[in-house]
C-alpha cells in the first residue's frame, strides 16, 4: 500500500501490454484514457458541486433548498441538467455564430485544464510539468477570452457591457494574482506543484506568508467572478450580462465552469499555500493524501460561498480602485519583502518563519497606516453641499 | 519532460470535446423552432437601437493596456524567482530593483490619473 496510485497505473499498463500492445503505444493509450477520465470526473463532480453549494446557499439563507428529488435533493442537478438537455438551442438573428459557439467550450476548457497540475496525492498527479504555476495562469486566461467572446459574440448591449466588464475586472485582478504566486514559487524555488507541495513539508506556506494568501484568495475571488466581485454578471444592473442570449446546455455549460472554478480555486491555493496533500500519517498511507487534499479545498471553497452569501457587489470604479491602488501595491510589496527576508534571514525552520512572519506584520503595519491615511482623507472629504473641490478616488458611480 | 505534455496535449481538447458533445446532444434532444421574434436581440422588450459593436469606452482599454505591462514583466520575475535559492544577496536585491521599476511605473500611471475611472 505504499504507492497504491503508482500501482493502478502500472497495473493498466500491464494489462494493455499483456493484449499485446506495445509498450510506447500502450503508455499513450493509458495517457488519453487518463486525460479522459479526469475531463468527465472534472464535468461530474460539478452535478455534487452545485448541490452541495444550492444547499449550503439555503442554510446560510435560512431555508432549506433543493430536496424534493432524490435523497436531501442530491439528484436536483440530474434534474436540471435533463431540463437543460431537452431546451431549445436558440441562435439570435445578429450573433456571431462560430465565436458564440466556441465561447462556452473555451470557458469549460480553462477550468478542466488546470486540473493537469493539481497534485492530489502523493505520486497522484495527471502531469507534474516543471512550469506548473504559469501553466495554471496561462491555461485560467483562456476562461477570460471565453467570457469575452461570448459577450461579443452575442450581438447585445448587455452582454457587451459584461464583456467589457470582464476585461476591466479579470484582466486586473490577475496582476496581483501573478505577483503573489511568485511568492510560493520563491520559497520553494520550483514552479512545479509537486515540488512546492514537498517544499512545505517543514512549514505550510499560509504561516510564512499569511499576507500573500489572503491576497491570493481575494483575486482568486474576483477572477472566479463571484459575489462580491459578480460585476460582469450583475442581475440587477446588466441581466447577467456576457450569457443573456445564451440558452440550453450553452447556457449550463458557463455554470458548470463558473462552479467548477470554485472548487478549482480551493485546490489551487491548498496546493500552494496549505501544504497540499501533505499532513500526517500521508508517507505511509498515500490514499490519506488525497483526503487531506480535498478536506483542505473543501474548506477553502465553503469560505468562499460563505464569503458570497455575505458581501454585497462592489461598484465598478471600487473594484478598480482596491486593484490597482490597494491589492497591486501591496502584491509588489509583499513579494519585496519575502524576497529580502528570506536572504538576509537564518536557515532553519524556526528561524525562517520568524523572520517571514515579522516581515509580514511590517507590511501589514504599513497598510494599515495606508488605510488609516485614505480613511482620514475620507472623512475630510467635502460633502454633497459644497462643490468637490479635488476629485477623490471615491467618484461618481458611473458605467 | 515532454512525456508530461503529452497529457496536457491530450486533456485540452478533450475539455473542449466533452461539452460539445453535450451542446451536441442538446441540439439533438432539443425542439428547433426559431421564428423571428425569438431571434431578436433580447434587451429591454423593445427593438434594439442601433450598432451593438462599437468603439466603446477608452477607460477600460487603458486598464488594459497598464495589465499587459505588469503581465508581461510579473513572468520576467518569474525565473528569478525560481533560481531564487541559488543566487547571491545582490542578485536578488536586482530582482527587487525590477519590481521597484515596476512600482514606480505604476505610481506614474496612478498620478497620471490613468486609474481613476470616470
Amino acid at each position: 500500500m505504499s504507492d497504491p496510485f503508482g500501482q493502478i497505473g502500472q497495473f493498466f499498463l500491464n494489462l494493455l501490454t499483456g493484449l499485446g500492445v506495445e509498450a510506447g503505444l500502450a503508455s499513450f493509450l493509458l495517457k488519453v484514457a487518463g486525460a479522459a477520465a479526469l475531463a468527465t470526473g472534472c464535468l461530474f463532480s460539478t452535478f455534487f458541486l452545485i448541490w452541495a453549494e444550492r444547499k449550503l446557499l439555503a442554510r446560510l439563507q435560512d431555508r432549506l433548498g433543493p430536496n424534493r428529488t432524490g435523497p436531501f435533493g442530491m439528484l436536483q442537478t440530474i434534474a436540471d441538467f435533463a431540463k437543460l438537455v431537452t431546451k431549445e438551442l436558440i441562435f439570435p438573428s445578429g450573433v456571431d455564430r462560430p465565436v458564440f459557439l466556441l465561447a462556452p467550450l473555451l470557458v469549460v476548457m480553462s477550468v478542466v485544464g488546470i486540473w493537469a497540475v493539481v497534485p492530489f496525492a502523493p505520486r497522484f498527479i495527471a502531469s507534474d510539468v516543471n512550469v506548473g504555476v504559469l501553466y495554471v495562469v496561462s491555461v485560467g486566461s483562456i476562461g477570460t477570452l471565453g467570457i469575452m467572446l461570448a459577450g461579443w459574440s452575442s450581438n447585445n448591449k448587455y452582454a457587451l457591457l459584461g464583456a467589457f466588464r470582464t476585461v476591466a475586472q479579470l484582466v486586473s485582478y490577475e496582476v496581483p494574482m501573478v505577483l503573489v504566486m511568485l511568492v510560493p514559487v520563491m520559497l520553494s524555488g520550483s514552479m512545479g506543484m509537486v515540488a512546492i507541495v514537498e517544499q512545505q513539508r517543514s512549514m505550510w506556506f499560509v504561516v510564512l506568508a499569511p499576507i500573500a494568501f489572503i491576497l491570493f484568495y481575494i483575486t482568486s475571488l474576483a477572477e472566479n467572478g463571484r459575489a462580491p466581485f459578480d460585476l460582469m454578471e450583475a442581475e440587477s444592473e446588466i441581466a447577467t450580462g456576457y450569457n443573456v442570449e445564451y440558452s440550453g446546455l450553452m447556457f449550463g455549460m458557463f455554470f458548470v465552469a463558473e462552479f467548477l472554478h470554485a472548487f478549482t480555486i480551493g485546490a489551487l491555493a491548498t496546493t500552494l499555500f496549505l501544504g497540499g496533500w501533505l499532513g500526517p500519517g500521508v508517507d505511509r498511507y498515500p490514499l490519506l493524501g488525497l483526503v487531506y487534499f480535498l478536506g483542505k479545498s473543501a474548506v477553502i471553497w465553503w469560505s468562499i460561498i460563505w464569503v458570497r452569501m455575505s458581501l454585497p457587489r462592489i461598484r465598478i470604479d471600487q473594484m478598480l480602485a482596491l486593484n490597482w491602488k490597494f491589492l497591486t501595491p501591496l502584491a509588489l510589496g509583499v513579494v519585496v519583502v519575502t524576497a529580502v527576508a528570506d536572504k538576509v534571514g537564518p536557515a532553519g525552520t524556526l528561524g525562517r518563519t520568524a523572520v517571514q512572519l515579522v516581515g509580514n506584520g511590517v507590511v501589514l503595519a504599513f497598510t494599515l497606516l495606508a488605510l488609516r491615511a485614505y480613511a482620514a482623507r475620507l472623512r475630510n472629504r467635502p460633502t454633497l453641499a459644497t462643490p468637490p473641490a479635488a476629485s477623490t478616488s471615491l467618484g461618481a458611480p458611473a458605467q | 519532460m515532454l512525456e508530461q505534455w503529452v497529457f496536457i496535449g491530450l486533456l485540452l481538447p478533450i475539455g473542449l470535446l466533452l461539452p460539445a458533445v453535450a451542446i451536441v446532444l442538446n441540439w439533438i434532444l432539443g425542439p428547433k423552432k426559431p421564428n423571428p421574434l425569438k431571434g431578436s436581440t433580447y434587451e429591454c422588450g423593445i427593438e434594439t437601437v442601433g450598432e451593438t459593436w462599437i468603439q466603446f469606452r477608452a477607460q477600460y482599454y487603458i486598464f488594459a493596456l497598464v495589465f499587459v505591462i505588469f503581465d508581461v514583466e510579473a513572468v520576467f520575475l518569474f525565473p528569478w524567482a525560481v533560481a531564487y535559492d541559488n543566487l547571491p544577496l545582490y542578485m536578488v536585491l536586482e530582482g527587487i530593483l525590477f519590481i521597484l521599476i515596476l512600482a514606480a511605473g505604476l505610481v506614474y500611471a496612478w498620478r497620471k490619473g490613468a486609474l481613476e475611472w470616470v
